[in-house]
Protein backbone atom coordinates (compact mmCIF):
# COMPACT_ATOMS: atom_id res chain seq x y z
CA UNK A 1 0.00 0.00 0.00
CA UNK A 2 1.46 3.47 -1.19
CA UNK A 3 2.30 5.83 1.31
CA UNK A 4 -1.09 8.37 2.36
CA UNK A 5 -0.42 11.96 1.11
CA UNK A 6 -0.09 13.92 4.60
CA UNK A 7 -2.01 16.79 3.37
CA UNK A 8 -5.51 15.40 3.84
CA UNK A 9 -7.99 14.68 6.00
CA UNK A 10 -9.73 11.16 5.24
CA UNK A 11 -13.15 9.61 6.33
CA UNK A 12 -13.80 5.89 7.73
CA UNK A 13 -15.36 5.57 4.31
CA UNK A 14 -12.51 5.56 2.68
CA UNK A 15 -12.70 9.35 1.19
CA UNK A 16 -9.79 12.10 1.04
CA UNK A 17 -10.59 16.05 1.31
CA UNK A 18 -7.87 18.75 0.84
CA UNK A 19 -8.52 22.21 1.73
CA UNK A 20 -7.66 24.49 -1.61
CA UNK A 21 -6.95 27.91 -1.05
CA UNK A 22 -9.92 29.82 -2.58
CA UNK A 23 -11.64 27.93 0.61
CA UNK A 24 -12.90 25.06 -1.56
CA UNK A 25 -12.57 21.70 -0.69
CA UNK A 26 -11.09 18.98 -2.91
CA UNK A 27 -12.60 15.12 -2.89
CA UNK A 28 -11.68 11.82 -3.66
CA UNK A 29 -11.78 8.24 -2.65
CA UNK A 30 -8.78 6.76 -1.36
CA UNK A 31 -5.89 4.28 -2.74
CA UNK A 32 -7.58 1.65 -0.66
CA UNK A 33 -11.15 1.98 -1.63
CA UNK A 34 -9.86 2.31 -5.63
CA UNK A 35 -8.26 -1.15 -4.96
CA UNK A 36 -11.02 -2.88 -3.63
CA UNK A 37 -13.27 -1.72 -5.54
CA UNK A 38 -10.86 -3.10 -8.51
CA UNK A 39 -10.69 -1.40 -12.11
CA UNK A 40 -12.99 1.48 -12.04
CA UNK A 41 -15.40 1.57 -15.74
CA UNK A 42 -17.71 4.46 -14.75
CA UNK A 43 -18.05 7.39 -12.50
CA UNK A 44 -21.50 9.24 -12.48
CA UNK A 45 -21.11 12.84 -11.38
CA UNK A 46 -23.75 15.54 -9.33
CA UNK A 47 -24.47 18.56 -11.58
CA UNK A 48 -22.01 21.84 -10.85
CA UNK A 49 -24.11 23.88 -8.38
CA UNK A 50 -25.69 21.04 -6.72
CA UNK A 51 -26.16 21.12 -3.27
CA UNK A 52 -24.91 18.08 -1.14
CA UNK A 53 -26.12 17.35 2.12
CA UNK A 54 -23.45 16.01 5.14
CA UNK A 55 -23.30 11.66 4.26
CA UNK A 56 -25.42 12.40 1.25
CA UNK A 57 -25.13 10.89 -1.82
CA UNK A 58 -23.05 12.59 -4.30
CA UNK A 59 -21.21 10.29 -6.91
CA UNK A 60 -21.04 6.62 -8.13
CA UNK A 61 -17.99 4.79 -8.65
CA UNK A 62 -18.58 1.29 -10.39
CA UNK A 63 -15.96 -1.36 -11.50
CA UNK A 64 -16.83 -4.41 -13.78
CA UNK A 65 -17.87 -5.60 -10.03
CA UNK A 66 -19.74 -3.49 -8.16
CA UNK A 67 -20.83 0.35 -8.01
CA UNK A 68 -20.75 2.09 -5.06
CA UNK A 69 -22.03 5.23 -3.77
CA UNK A 70 -19.88 7.95 -2.78
CA UNK A 71 -21.33 10.11 0.03
CA UNK A 72 -20.64 13.81 0.89
CA UNK A 73 -18.65 14.01 3.68
CA UNK A 74 -19.08 17.94 4.12
CA UNK A 75 -22.38 19.53 3.37
CA UNK A 76 -21.84 22.06 0.50
CA UNK A 77 -22.20 23.20 -3.13
CA UNK A 78 -20.96 21.35 -6.20
CA UNK A 79 -18.22 23.83 -7.29
CA UNK A 80 -16.75 21.54 -9.87
CA UNK A 81 -16.41 17.96 -10.91
CA UNK A 82 -13.86 16.30 -12.70
CA UNK A 83 -14.76 15.62 -15.97
CA UNK A 84 -12.28 14.13 -17.11
CA UNK A 85 -13.27 10.77 -15.39
CA UNK A 86 -15.97 10.36 -18.21
CA UNK A 87 -13.57 8.99 -20.34
CA UNK A 88 -10.62 8.07 -18.08
CA UNK A 89 -12.54 6.31 -14.66
CA UNK A 90 -9.31 4.71 -14.35
CA UNK A 91 -7.47 7.58 -13.26
CA UNK A 92 -9.06 6.69 -9.90
CA UNK A 93 -6.73 3.58 -9.51
CA UNK A 94 -4.06 5.32 -10.97
CA UNK A 95 -3.78 8.37 -9.20
CA UNK A 96 -6.42 8.71 -6.60
CA UNK A 97 -4.67 11.58 -4.47
CA UNK A 98 -4.48 13.64 -7.79
CA UNK A 99 -5.37 13.70 -11.32
CA UNK A 100 -8.37 10.95 -9.88
CA UNK A 101 -10.24 13.94 -7.62
CA UNK A 102 -13.64 13.43 -8.31
CA UNK A 103 -15.73 16.50 -6.94
CA UNK A 104 -14.88 20.18 -5.29
CA UNK A 105 -17.14 21.62 -2.62
CA UNK A 106 -18.02 24.66 -1.99
CA UNK A 107 -18.56 23.88 2.00
CA UNK A 108 -21.52 25.61 3.48
CA UNK A 109 -20.40 25.61 7.08
CA UNK A 110 -16.82 25.06 8.69
CA UNK A 111 -15.63 21.69 8.33
CA UNK A 112 -15.85 20.09 11.70
CA UNK A 113 -12.05 18.03 11.57
CA UNK A 114 -13.19 15.98 14.65
CA UNK A 115 -15.48 14.10 11.95
CA UNK A 116 -12.66 13.74 10.15
CA UNK A 117 -8.91 11.46 10.25
CA UNK A 118 -5.28 12.58 10.13
CA UNK A 119 -2.68 10.81 7.73
CA UNK A 120 -1.98 8.56 10.81
CA UNK A 121 -5.39 7.94 11.99
CA UNK A 122 -6.45 6.67 8.44
CA UNK A 123 -3.32 4.69 8.69
CA UNK A 124 -4.24 3.05 12.22
CA UNK A 125 -7.73 2.21 10.11
CA UNK A 126 -5.93 0.42 7.43
CA UNK A 127 -3.75 -1.40 9.51
CA UNK A 128 -6.94 -2.76 11.85
CA UNK A 129 -9.08 -3.40 8.65
CA UNK A 130 -5.67 -5.53 7.39
CA UNK A 131 -5.70 -7.53 11.03
CA UNK B 1 -28.61 -26.35 -21.17
CA UNK B 2 -31.31 -27.65 -19.49
CA UNK B 3 -32.76 -26.26 -16.36
CA UNK B 4 -34.11 -28.05 -13.76
CA UNK B 5 -36.24 -27.40 -10.80
CA UNK B 6 -34.94 -27.80 -7.29
CA UNK B 7 -36.45 -31.04 -5.33
CA UNK B 8 -37.89 -31.34 -2.13
CA UNK B 9 -34.32 -32.46 -0.64
CA UNK B 10 -32.48 -29.37 -2.31
CA UNK B 11 -35.21 -26.96 -0.80
CA UNK B 12 -35.02 -29.12 3.11
CA UNK B 13 -31.61 -28.55 2.73
CA UNK B 14 -30.96 -25.05 1.75
CA UNK B 15 -33.73 -24.17 4.44
CA UNK B 16 -31.71 -25.72 6.97
CA UNK B 17 -28.55 -23.93 5.73
CA UNK B 18 -29.69 -20.74 6.04
CA UNK B 19 -31.53 -21.67 9.51
CA UNK B 20 -35.07 -21.80 8.20
CA UNK B 21 -37.99 -24.38 9.33
CA UNK B 22 -39.89 -23.87 6.10
CA UNK B 23 -40.86 -21.83 3.44
CA UNK B 24 -43.78 -20.51 5.16
CA UNK B 25 -40.68 -19.25 8.03
CA UNK B 26 -38.59 -17.97 5.27
CA UNK B 27 -40.98 -15.38 3.64
CA UNK B 28 -42.93 -14.55 7.24
CA UNK B 29 -41.63 -11.11 7.25
CA UNK B 30 -44.00 -10.28 4.70
CA UNK B 31 -46.84 -9.08 5.88
CA UNK B 32 -49.84 -11.01 5.81
CA UNK B 33 -52.02 -8.42 4.40
CA UNK B 34 -49.90 -8.74 1.26
CA UNK B 35 -49.80 -11.97 0.61
CA UNK B 36 -51.92 -13.72 -1.78
CA UNK B 37 -52.70 -17.74 -0.66
CA UNK B 38 -54.51 -18.41 -3.89
CA UNK B 39 -54.65 -17.12 -7.32
CA UNK B 40 -57.41 -15.75 -8.43
CA UNK B 41 -59.42 -18.30 -11.33
CA UNK B 42 -56.34 -20.82 -11.25
CA UNK B 43 -57.40 -23.87 -9.18
CA UNK B 44 -55.40 -26.04 -6.60
CA UNK B 45 -53.49 -28.94 -7.36
CA UNK B 46 -54.75 -30.70 -10.57
CA UNK B 47 -53.01 -33.77 -12.52
CA UNK B 48 -51.70 -33.52 -15.73
CA UNK B 49 -55.08 -35.31 -17.25
CA UNK B 50 -56.85 -32.94 -15.85
CA UNK B 51 -54.79 -29.98 -16.59
CA UNK B 52 -55.08 -30.72 -20.34
CA UNK B 53 -58.86 -30.99 -20.22
CA UNK B 54 -59.17 -27.67 -18.50
CA UNK B 55 -57.12 -25.92 -20.99
CA UNK B 56 -58.84 -27.06 -23.82
CA UNK B 57 -61.83 -25.94 -22.62
CA UNK B 58 -60.57 -22.59 -21.68
CA UNK B 59 -58.77 -22.50 -24.96
CA UNK B 60 -61.83 -23.70 -27.47
CA UNK B 61 -63.98 -20.71 -25.81
CA UNK B 62 -62.22 -18.50 -28.04
CA UNK B 63 -63.12 -20.42 -30.88
CA UNK B 64 -61.71 -19.15 -34.15
CA UNK B 65 -62.82 -15.25 -35.23
CA UNK B 66 -62.15 -13.42 -37.52
CA UNK B 67 -60.26 -10.82 -35.40
CA UNK B 68 -60.43 -6.64 -36.49
CA UNK B 69 -59.28 -5.81 -33.02
CA UNK B 70 -55.89 -4.06 -33.11
CA UNK B 71 -55.45 -1.78 -29.95
CA UNK B 72 -51.69 -2.70 -28.86
CA UNK B 73 -52.24 -6.51 -29.62
CA UNK B 74 -51.66 -7.61 -33.30
CA UNK B 75 -52.50 -10.33 -35.43
CA UNK B 76 -49.94 -11.26 -38.13
CA UNK B 77 -49.09 -14.29 -40.06
CA UNK B 78 -46.35 -16.46 -37.70
CA UNK B 79 -44.01 -18.43 -40.06
CA UNK B 80 -43.55 -22.15 -38.88
CA UNK B 81 -40.53 -21.92 -38.09
CA UNK B 82 -40.78 -19.01 -35.69
CA UNK B 83 -41.51 -21.61 -32.66
CA UNK B 84 -40.39 -24.38 -34.50
CA UNK B 85 -36.99 -23.41 -33.46
CA UNK B 86 -37.95 -21.07 -30.69
CA UNK B 87 -39.21 -24.44 -28.75
CA UNK B 88 -36.22 -26.05 -29.34
CA UNK B 89 -34.97 -27.61 -25.67
CA UNK B 90 -31.83 -25.33 -26.55
CA UNK B 91 -33.76 -22.38 -26.29
CA UNK B 92 -37.14 -23.32 -24.33
CA UNK B 93 -36.52 -21.31 -21.44
CA UNK B 94 -37.45 -17.75 -19.83
CA UNK B 95 -34.27 -17.57 -18.58
CA UNK B 96 -31.51 -15.00 -18.53
CA UNK B 97 -28.15 -16.91 -18.84
CA UNK B 98 -25.75 -15.81 -16.05
CA UNK B 99 -23.01 -18.46 -16.97
CA UNK B 100 -21.82 -17.28 -20.25
CA UNK B 101 -19.64 -20.43 -21.07
CA UNK B 102 -22.91 -22.32 -21.04
CA UNK B 103 -25.02 -20.27 -23.11
CA UNK B 104 -22.91 -18.82 -25.77
CA UNK B 105 -26.24 -19.75 -28.38
CA UNK B 106 -28.98 -18.16 -26.20
CA UNK B 107 -26.56 -14.81 -25.51
CA UNK B 108 -25.54 -14.59 -29.17
CA UNK B 109 -29.96 -15.09 -29.95
CA UNK B 110 -30.03 -12.12 -27.82
CA UNK B 111 -27.13 -9.87 -29.04
CA UNK B 112 -28.52 -10.39 -32.39
CA UNK B 113 -31.98 -9.18 -31.21
CA UNK B 114 -30.51 -6.24 -29.79
CA UNK B 115 -28.86 -5.13 -33.32
CA UNK B 116 -32.29 -5.50 -34.95
CA UNK B 117 -34.24 -3.52 -32.75
CA UNK B 118 -32.09 -0.84 -32.31
CA UNK B 119 -31.85 -0.67 -36.30
CA UNK B 120 -35.41 -0.76 -36.38
CA UNK B 121 -35.67 2.15 -33.67
CA UNK B 122 -32.57 4.03 -35.00
CA UNK B 123 -30.92 4.14 -31.71
CA UNK B 124 -27.51 2.68 -30.32
CA UNK B 125 -28.09 0.58 -27.59
CA UNK B 126 -31.24 -2.22 -26.85
CA UNK B 127 -31.81 -3.82 -23.57
CA UNK B 128 -32.67 -7.61 -23.94
CA UNK B 129 -35.98 -6.53 -23.19
CA UNK B 130 -38.70 -6.46 -20.86
CA UNK B 131 -42.28 -7.20 -19.44
CA UNK B 132 -44.51 -6.16 -21.99
CA UNK B 133 -45.01 -1.92 -23.82
CA UNK B 134 -46.98 -0.84 -21.02
CA UNK B 135 -44.29 -1.53 -18.47
CA UNK B 136 -41.56 -0.48 -20.37
CA UNK B 137 -43.20 3.01 -20.99
CA UNK B 138 -42.85 3.01 -16.41
CA UNK B 139 -39.51 1.43 -16.86
CA UNK B 140 -38.97 4.49 -19.15
CA UNK B 141 -40.41 7.33 -17.24
CA UNK B 142 -38.57 6.25 -14.00
CA UNK B 143 -35.18 6.09 -16.33
CA UNK B 144 -35.77 9.65 -17.66
CA UNK B 145 -35.83 10.78 -14.12
CA UNK B 146 -32.71 9.47 -13.25
CA UNK B 147 -31.06 10.34 -16.61
CA UNK B 148 -32.59 13.94 -16.92
CA UNK B 149 -31.50 14.98 -12.92
CA UNK B 150 -31.61 18.81 -13.90
CA UNK B 151 -34.87 18.69 -13.85
CA UNK B 152 -37.18 17.96 -10.65
CA UNK B 153 -40.88 18.00 -11.38
CA UNK B 154 -41.26 14.46 -11.79
CA UNK B 155 -43.78 15.60 -14.63
CA UNK B 156 -44.26 13.26 -17.55
CA UNK B 157 -46.44 14.30 -20.07
CA UNK B 158 -48.00 12.08 -22.45
CA UNK B 159 -49.28 12.71 -25.77
CA UNK B 160 -52.86 12.16 -26.37
CA UNK B 161 -52.34 9.31 -28.71
CA UNK B 162 -50.65 7.07 -25.67
CA UNK B 163 -52.76 3.85 -25.05
CA UNK B 164 -54.41 4.48 -22.01
CA UNK B 165 -53.81 1.41 -20.40
CA UNK B 166 -50.08 1.83 -20.93
CA UNK B 167 -50.52 5.29 -18.62
CA UNK B 168 -52.29 2.67 -16.06
CA UNK B 169 -49.54 0.81 -15.65
CA UNK B 170 -46.95 3.35 -15.58
CA UNK B 171 -49.06 4.92 -13.04
CA UNK B 172 -49.43 1.88 -11.04
CA UNK B 173 -46.10 1.20 -10.82
CA UNK B 174 -44.15 4.65 -11.24
CA UNK B 175 -46.53 7.32 -9.36
CA UNK B 176 -45.76 6.05 -5.67
CA UNK B 177 -42.01 7.19 -6.54
CA UNK B 178 -42.69 10.91 -7.28
CA UNK B 179 -43.90 10.69 -10.59
CA UNK B 180 -46.91 12.48 -12.06
CA UNK B 181 -48.34 11.69 -15.81
CA UNK B 182 -50.16 14.29 -17.15
CA UNK B 183 -52.11 14.62 -21.17
CA UNK B 184 -50.91 17.03 -23.42
CA UNK B 185 -54.00 18.81 -25.01
CA UNK B 186 -55.54 16.55 -28.01
CA UNK B 187 -56.97 18.64 -31.78
CA UNK B 188 -60.08 16.75 -31.88
CA UNK B 189 -59.80 17.29 -35.51
CA UNK B 190 -56.62 14.92 -35.69
CA UNK B 191 -56.84 13.54 -32.58
CA UNK B 192 -52.95 14.37 -32.20
CA UNK B 193 -51.12 16.70 -30.06
CA UNK B 194 -52.91 20.62 -30.14
CA UNK B 195 -49.69 22.47 -31.00
CA UNK B 196 -51.21 25.85 -30.53
CA UNK B 197 -52.26 24.98 -26.85
CA UNK B 198 -49.11 23.78 -25.70
CA UNK B 199 -47.98 25.64 -22.41
CA UNK B 200 -44.77 25.85 -21.86
CA UNK B 201 -42.36 26.09 -19.14
CA UNK B 202 -43.80 23.15 -17.03
CA UNK B 203 -40.55 21.75 -16.90
CA UNK B 204 -41.78 18.35 -18.06
CA UNK B 205 -38.72 15.25 -17.41
CA UNK B 206 -39.94 13.48 -20.40
CA UNK B 207 -42.60 13.49 -23.30
CA UNK B 208 -44.00 10.63 -24.25
CA UNK B 209 -45.38 10.59 -27.98
CA UNK B 210 -46.49 7.32 -29.24
CA UNK B 211 -46.48 6.41 -33.09
CA UNK B 212 -48.80 5.29 -34.56
CA UNK B 213 -51.36 6.75 -31.87
CA UNK B 214 -53.43 4.16 -29.94
CA UNK B 215 -56.40 5.37 -31.79
CA UNK B 216 -54.45 5.33 -35.68
CA UNK B 217 -53.30 8.56 -36.51
CA UNK B 218 -49.88 9.76 -37.46
CA UNK B 219 -48.28 12.37 -34.87
CA UNK B 220 -45.93 15.06 -36.12
CA UNK B 221 -43.31 13.20 -34.25
CA UNK B 222 -40.41 15.16 -35.25
CA UNK B 223 -42.55 18.88 -34.24
CA UNK B 224 -43.61 17.00 -30.48
CA UNK B 225 -39.56 15.83 -30.20
CA UNK B 226 -38.23 19.37 -30.98
CA UNK B 227 -40.56 21.12 -28.60
CA UNK B 228 -39.95 18.58 -25.94
CA UNK B 229 -36.20 19.01 -26.06
CA UNK B 230 -36.60 22.95 -25.86
CA UNK B 231 -38.78 22.11 -22.87
CA UNK B 232 -35.75 20.47 -21.48
CA UNK B 233 -37.24 17.02 -21.50
CA UNK B 234 -36.54 13.93 -22.46
CA UNK B 235 -38.32 12.18 -25.54
CA UNK B 236 -39.59 8.66 -24.95
CA UNK B 237 -41.34 7.39 -28.05
CA UNK B 238 -43.61 4.32 -28.31
CA UNK B 239 -43.74 2.78 -31.21
CA UNK B 240 -44.96 -0.48 -33.38
CA UNK B 241 -42.42 -2.11 -34.84
CA UNK B 242 -43.86 -3.42 -37.59
CA UNK B 243 -44.83 0.35 -38.07
CA UNK B 244 -41.26 1.02 -37.75
CA UNK B 245 -40.40 -0.65 -41.01
CA UNK B 246 -42.13 2.03 -42.97
CA UNK B 247 -42.47 5.02 -40.90
CA UNK B 248 -39.17 7.39 -39.37
CA UNK B 249 -37.26 5.68 -36.54
CA UNK B 250 -37.59 7.27 -33.02
CA UNK B 251 -33.86 7.91 -33.52
CA UNK B 252 -34.04 10.48 -36.20
CA UNK B 253 -37.63 12.35 -34.75
CA UNK B 254 -36.54 15.78 -34.72
CA UNK B 255 -33.19 17.11 -34.71
CA UNK B 256 -31.76 15.52 -31.80
CA UNK B 257 -34.59 11.98 -32.13
CA UNK B 258 -36.14 10.30 -28.92
CA UNK B 259 -33.63 9.46 -26.50
CA UNK B 260 -35.36 6.47 -25.22
CA UNK B 261 -37.24 3.96 -27.66
CA UNK B 262 -40.14 1.67 -26.35
CA UNK B 263 -42.91 -0.40 -27.58
CA UNK B 264 -44.82 -3.36 -27.56
CA UNK B 265 -42.79 -6.67 -29.41
CA UNK B 266 -45.74 -8.49 -29.41
CA UNK B 267 -46.31 -7.99 -33.16
CA UNK B 268 -42.73 -9.75 -34.30
CA UNK B 269 -43.59 -13.44 -34.22
CA UNK B 270 -45.19 -13.38 -31.12
CA UNK B 271 -49.11 -14.87 -31.07
CA UNK B 272 -51.74 -12.86 -29.53
CA UNK B 273 -52.75 -15.34 -27.10
CA UNK B 274 -55.79 -14.01 -25.18
CA UNK B 275 -52.69 -10.80 -23.68
CA UNK B 276 -49.32 -12.48 -23.34
CA UNK B 277 -47.21 -13.58 -22.62
CA UNK B 278 -45.54 -10.60 -24.96
CA UNK B 279 -42.60 -8.63 -24.25
CA UNK B 280 -41.93 -4.88 -24.62
CA UNK B 281 -38.53 -3.77 -25.88
CA UNK B 282 -36.40 -0.61 -24.88
CA UNK B 283 -33.43 1.35 -26.74
CA UNK B 284 -31.70 4.19 -26.21
CA UNK B 285 -29.16 6.60 -27.06
CA UNK B 286 -25.22 5.44 -26.12
CA UNK B 287 -25.28 8.37 -23.41
CA UNK B 288 -28.07 7.25 -21.51
CA UNK B 289 -27.16 3.67 -21.12
CA UNK B 290 -26.08 3.34 -17.45
CA UNK B 291 -29.58 4.36 -17.31
CA UNK B 292 -31.05 1.44 -19.03
CA UNK B 293 -32.76 -1.09 -16.83
CA UNK B 294 -32.92 -4.67 -17.76
CA UNK B 295 -30.03 -6.79 -19.05
CA UNK B 296 -27.82 -6.23 -22.27
CA UNK B 297 -25.45 -8.67 -23.76
CA UNK B 298 -22.19 -7.47 -25.21
CA UNK B 299 -19.84 -8.98 -27.54
CA UNK B 300 -16.02 -9.64 -26.45
CA UNK B 301 -13.08 -11.43 -26.83
CA UNK B 302 -12.14 -14.36 -24.50
CA UNK B 303 -8.30 -14.51 -23.98
CA UNK B 304 -7.31 -16.62 -27.22
CA UNK B 305 -8.62 -13.70 -28.89
CA UNK B 306 -12.11 -15.47 -30.22
CA UNK B 307 -15.63 -13.16 -30.18
CA UNK B 308 -17.36 -14.45 -27.59
CA UNK B 309 -21.14 -13.18 -25.68
CA UNK B 310 -21.86 -12.24 -22.28
CA UNK B 311 -23.69 -9.83 -19.90
CA UNK B 312 -22.12 -6.65 -19.85
CA UNK B 313 -22.82 -3.44 -17.57
CA UNK B 314 -23.99 -5.37 -14.87
CA UNK B 315 -23.43 -2.92 -11.72
CA UNK B 316 -26.68 -1.61 -12.87
CA UNK B 317 -28.80 -4.69 -11.99
CA UNK B 318 -30.14 -5.78 -8.89
CA UNK B 319 -27.77 -8.96 -8.32
CA UNK B 320 -25.16 -6.34 -8.20
CA UNK B 321 -26.72 -2.88 -6.93
CA UNK B 322 -29.09 -4.34 -4.72
CA UNK B 323 -32.06 -1.53 -3.91
CA UNK B 324 -29.89 0.68 -6.11
CA UNK B 325 -30.80 -0.59 -9.06
CA UNK B 326 -32.04 0.89 -12.54
CA UNK B 327 -35.16 -1.48 -11.35
CA UNK B 328 -36.11 -4.15 -9.33
CA UNK B 329 -38.87 -5.25 -11.11
CA UNK B 330 -38.19 -6.17 -14.52
CA UNK B 331 -36.57 -8.85 -16.23
CA UNK B 332 -36.40 -10.04 -19.45
CA UNK B 333 -38.95 -11.76 -21.87
CA UNK B 334 -35.98 -14.68 -23.45
CA UNK B 335 -38.39 -17.15 -25.08
CA UNK B 336 -40.33 -14.41 -26.78
CA UNK B 337 -37.46 -12.37 -27.94
CA UNK B 338 -36.49 -15.48 -28.96
CA UNK B 339 -39.31 -15.96 -31.43
CA UNK B 340 -38.88 -12.29 -32.07
CA UNK B 341 -35.49 -12.80 -33.42
CA UNK B 342 -36.58 -15.73 -35.85
CA UNK B 343 -39.07 -13.65 -37.06
CA UNK B 344 -36.84 -10.35 -37.86
CA UNK B 345 -34.28 -13.07 -39.30
CA UNK B 346 -36.74 -15.07 -42.05
CA UNK B 347 -38.37 -11.60 -42.81
CA UNK B 348 -35.32 -9.58 -43.34
CA UNK B 349 -36.18 -5.85 -43.25
CA UNK B 350 -38.04 -5.98 -46.72
CA UNK B 351 -40.42 -9.09 -45.93
CA UNK B 352 -40.86 -6.52 -42.41
CA UNK B 353 -41.86 -3.62 -44.61
CA UNK B 354 -44.17 -5.57 -46.98
CA UNK B 355 -46.11 -7.08 -44.17
CA UNK B 356 -46.47 -3.74 -43.28
CA UNK B 357 -47.11 -2.10 -46.67
CA UNK B 358 -50.14 -5.62 -46.46
CA UNK B 359 -51.25 -4.50 -43.75
CA UNK B 360 -51.77 -0.41 -44.78
CA UNK B 361 -53.40 -1.71 -48.03
CA UNK B 362 -56.18 -3.82 -45.81
CA UNK B 363 -56.52 -1.05 -43.64
CA UNK B 364 -57.70 0.99 -46.38
CA UNK B 365 -59.97 -1.43 -48.11
CA UNK B 366 -61.76 -2.01 -45.33
CA UNK B 367 -61.84 1.52 -43.79
CA UNK B 368 -63.25 2.50 -47.50
CA UNK B 369 -65.40 -0.22 -47.10
CA UNK B 370 -66.97 1.04 -43.62
CA UNK B 371 -66.58 4.62 -44.54
CA UNK B 372 -69.35 3.69 -47.37
CA UNK B 373 -72.06 2.52 -44.93
CA UNK B 374 -74.22 5.47 -43.91
CA UNK B 375 -73.98 6.45 -39.98
CA UNK B 376 -69.80 5.40 -40.26
CA UNK B 377 -67.56 8.20 -40.56
CA UNK B 378 -63.25 8.81 -39.99
CA UNK B 379 -63.63 10.15 -36.34
CA UNK B 380 -59.92 11.74 -36.96
CA UNK B 381 -58.67 12.81 -40.15
CA UNK B 382 -55.08 12.53 -41.93
CA UNK B 383 -53.15 9.20 -42.92
CA UNK B 384 -53.00 6.36 -40.31
CA UNK B 385 -51.17 2.66 -40.33
CA UNK B 386 -53.19 -0.35 -40.25
CA UNK B 387 -55.86 0.59 -37.73
CA UNK B 388 -58.30 3.41 -37.74
CA UNK B 389 -61.07 5.06 -35.47
CA UNK B 390 -64.49 5.57 -36.99
CA UNK B 391 -67.41 7.50 -35.57
CA UNK B 392 -70.79 5.56 -35.56
CA UNK B 393 -74.37 7.07 -35.75
CA UNK B 394 -75.24 4.29 -32.54
CA UNK B 395 -73.39 2.36 -29.89
CA UNK B 396 -70.96 0.51 -30.32
CA UNK B 397 -70.91 -2.38 -28.05
CA UNK B 398 -74.50 -3.57 -29.21
CA UNK B 399 -72.74 -3.84 -32.95
CA UNK B 400 -69.86 -5.66 -31.63
CA UNK B 401 -72.07 -8.24 -30.12
CA UNK B 402 -74.09 -8.72 -33.04
CA UNK B 403 -71.14 -8.88 -35.07
CA UNK B 404 -69.30 -11.60 -32.77
CA UNK B 405 -72.26 -13.54 -33.15
CA UNK B 406 -71.14 -13.88 -36.57
CA UNK B 407 -67.84 -15.22 -35.40
CA UNK B 408 -66.28 -11.43 -36.32
CA UNK B 409 -64.21 -9.96 -33.63
CA UNK B 410 -64.98 -6.55 -34.92
CA UNK B 411 -62.71 -3.97 -33.33
CA UNK B 412 -62.15 -2.28 -29.98
CA UNK B 413 -65.14 -0.18 -28.66
CA UNK B 414 -62.97 3.30 -28.76
CA UNK B 415 -66.53 4.94 -26.93
CA UNK B 416 -64.74 5.74 -23.90
CA UNK B 417 -61.72 6.70 -24.84
CA UNK B 418 -62.89 9.30 -27.61
CA UNK B 419 -65.58 10.42 -25.51
CA UNK B 420 -68.31 9.57 -28.83
CA UNK B 421 -69.74 6.35 -30.37
CA UNK B 422 -66.05 5.07 -32.02
CA UNK B 423 -64.97 1.84 -33.18
CA UNK B 424 -61.51 1.07 -33.66
CA UNK B 425 -60.88 -1.17 -36.33
CA UNK B 426 -57.45 -3.08 -37.62
CA UNK B 427 -57.02 -4.98 -40.70
CA UNK B 428 -53.22 -6.87 -40.96
CA UNK B 429 -51.52 -9.02 -43.93
CA UNK B 430 -53.83 -11.94 -42.27
CA UNK B 431 -56.60 -10.57 -44.23
CA UNK B 432 -57.95 -11.82 -47.84
CA UNK B 433 -59.86 -9.44 -49.64
CA UNK B 434 -62.22 -11.51 -49.01
CA UNK B 435 -62.80 -11.42 -45.44
CA UNK B 436 -62.53 -7.32 -45.29
CA UNK B 437 -65.47 -7.62 -47.84
CA UNK B 438 -67.10 -10.05 -45.79
CA UNK B 439 -66.52 -8.14 -42.64
CA UNK B 440 -67.80 -5.20 -44.61
CA UNK B 441 -70.96 -6.79 -45.70
CA UNK B 442 -71.96 -7.79 -42.32
CA UNK B 443 -71.03 -4.46 -40.62
CA UNK B 444 -73.12 -3.20 -43.40
CA UNK B 445 -76.17 -5.85 -42.56
CA UNK B 446 -75.83 -4.97 -38.74
CA UNK B 447 -76.45 -1.21 -39.32
CA UNK B 448 -79.56 -1.08 -41.67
Amino acid sequence: MSELPGDLLYTKDHEWLRREDDGSVTIGITDHAATALGDLVYVELPEVDQEVEAAGEMAVVESVKAASDVYAPIAGTVAAVNDDLADDPEKINAEPYGEGWIVRMMPSADIDESEMMSPDAYQQLLDELDD
Amino acid sequence: MPFIPHTEKDTREMLAAIGADSIEELFDEIPAELRIDHLHGVPEAHNEMEVSRLMSARAAMDGSPMCFIGAGAYEHHIPTAVWDIATRGEFYSAYTPYQAEASQGTLQTIYEYQTMITELTGLDVSNASLYDGASALAEAALMAVRTNRRVKTGLVLLAPGVNPVYEKVAQAIAGSQGLTFERLPVDAATGNVAFDALEAGRSPVAVVAQQPSFPGTLEDVDRLADWAHGEGALVISIANPTALALLKAPGHWGEKGADIAIGEGQPLGVPLSSGGPYFGYMTCKQQHVRQMPGRIVGRTTDLDGKPGFALTLQAREQHIRRTKATSNICTNQGLMVTAATIYMSLLGFEGLAAVARRSHANATRLVDGLCAIDGVSRLYEGPYFHEVALQLDRPVAPLLATLAERNILGGFDLTDYAGVDALLVCATETKTDGDIDAYIAAFAAVMT
